[in-house]
């Protein structure tokens, strides 16, 4: 195996979460014939080049209460776009701020930042904060609030071969 | 709705776990409580839909590929296209929202091109077409959910 399969191998089996267990790394450790503290010393690593943004506990907002979630979207001049990115992902009520594509005709947007609160209210009153202090009330944008959740799970994006044969049928 | 020790679990390690064979240990240490404690309130945050797990977050540009997808589905066959959409091992976060555009979802997989593949088969399995919104720009966000 070689360094690059056998941190694949890590990411793949850390994907579903940590064992909530004393020795969490213990099997992983038995299955690459490494010592707990190489595991671990690999994942530190993986987070020092930036493969991991974080390491931790990931938590479900809906279940802590956080009833409302809006994704506000933004159309932005493609040479402020940086700019607004950068101030809106400074706000404390923004969790996620991305630049995508607008898709013309059907989306403008190109400025998607998400915003979490106890209620809808909450959230719409957060809105008009960031409006007001980075003075983007006449900018297009509009919340998307969220209503049913079909779906909320860490998405399995690092195939091992066994999972692979498992989980894709690509028709 | 949480307890104390729940409280300080989900609002001190999201970012930051102890790095070491022992984390669970690590963290008892630090809250001064037992071990079997942290790990048992662990397992009830879990079971209770409160934790979705306790790992990593990757940065999906560098390891693999991830996109946003909007879909506009009339009302009556919503629930139905859902079901499809979340049917795939590479969808999270699969919501209805409030547009005209009404299902958003989240697809990530090794490749771009597996991306791709996912895609063109669920235009095909649902009827209906997606709009691809790739990120372009993190306006990178370093802490978890604070309370």
């Amino acid at each position: 195996m070689t360094q690059n399969d056998i941190d694949h191998y890590i990411m793949a089996s850390l994907q579903e979460g940590l064992p909530i267990c004393s020795r969490p790394y213990a099997a992983l450790a038995r299955e690459l014939k490494l010592t707990e503290q190489q595991i671990v010393d690999r994942i530190q690593w993986l987070k020092d080049n930036d493969y991991i943004r974080r390491y931790g506990i990931i938590v479900r907002h809906k279940e802590l209460g956080f009833h409302a979630n809006a994704m506000v979207v933004w159309d932005i001049a493609d040479d402020q776009v940086t700019n607004i990115g950068n101030q809106l992902a400074l706000q404390s009520s923004v969790t996620l701020c991305y630049q995508r594509p607008r898709r013309l005709p059907e989306w403008r947007y190109n400025l998607f930042s998400m915003i979490h609160g106890h209620d809808r209210q909450e959230v719409l009153n957060k809105i008009e904060t960031i409006e007001q202090e980075l003075n983007l009330t006449d900018v297009p944008h509009k919340p998307l609030f969220s209503q049913r959740r079909f779906k909320q799970r860490g998405g399995r994006f690092i195939y091992v071969p066994e999972m692979e044969k498992q989980t894709i049928n690509y028709a | 709705m949480l307890t104390e020790i729940e409280y300080q679990l989900v609002n001190h390690y999201q970012h930051e776990m102890p790095m070491s064979p022992t984390p669970f240990a690590d963290i008892a240490e630090q809250l001064d409580i037992d071990e079997a404690k942290v790990i048992s309130v662990l397992k009830s945050l879990t079971e209770r839909g409160i934790v979705s797990r306790v790992g990593p977050v990757f940065q999906h540009k560098k390891v693999g590929a991830s996109t946003l997808v909007a879909m506009s589905i009339p009302e009556n066959k919503l629930q139905t296209v859902a079901d499809i959409v979340s049917s795939y091992a590479e969808v999270n976060h699969n919501y209805e929202r409030d547009d005209d555009i009404n299902l958003w979802f989240v697809v990530v997989a090794p490749t771009q091109q597996n991306i791709q593949q996912v895609l063109a088969d669920i235009e095909k399995q649902t009827g209906f077409p997606v709009i691809n919104l790739p990120m372009e720009q993190d306006f990178h966000i370093d802490l978890g959910f604070a309370l």
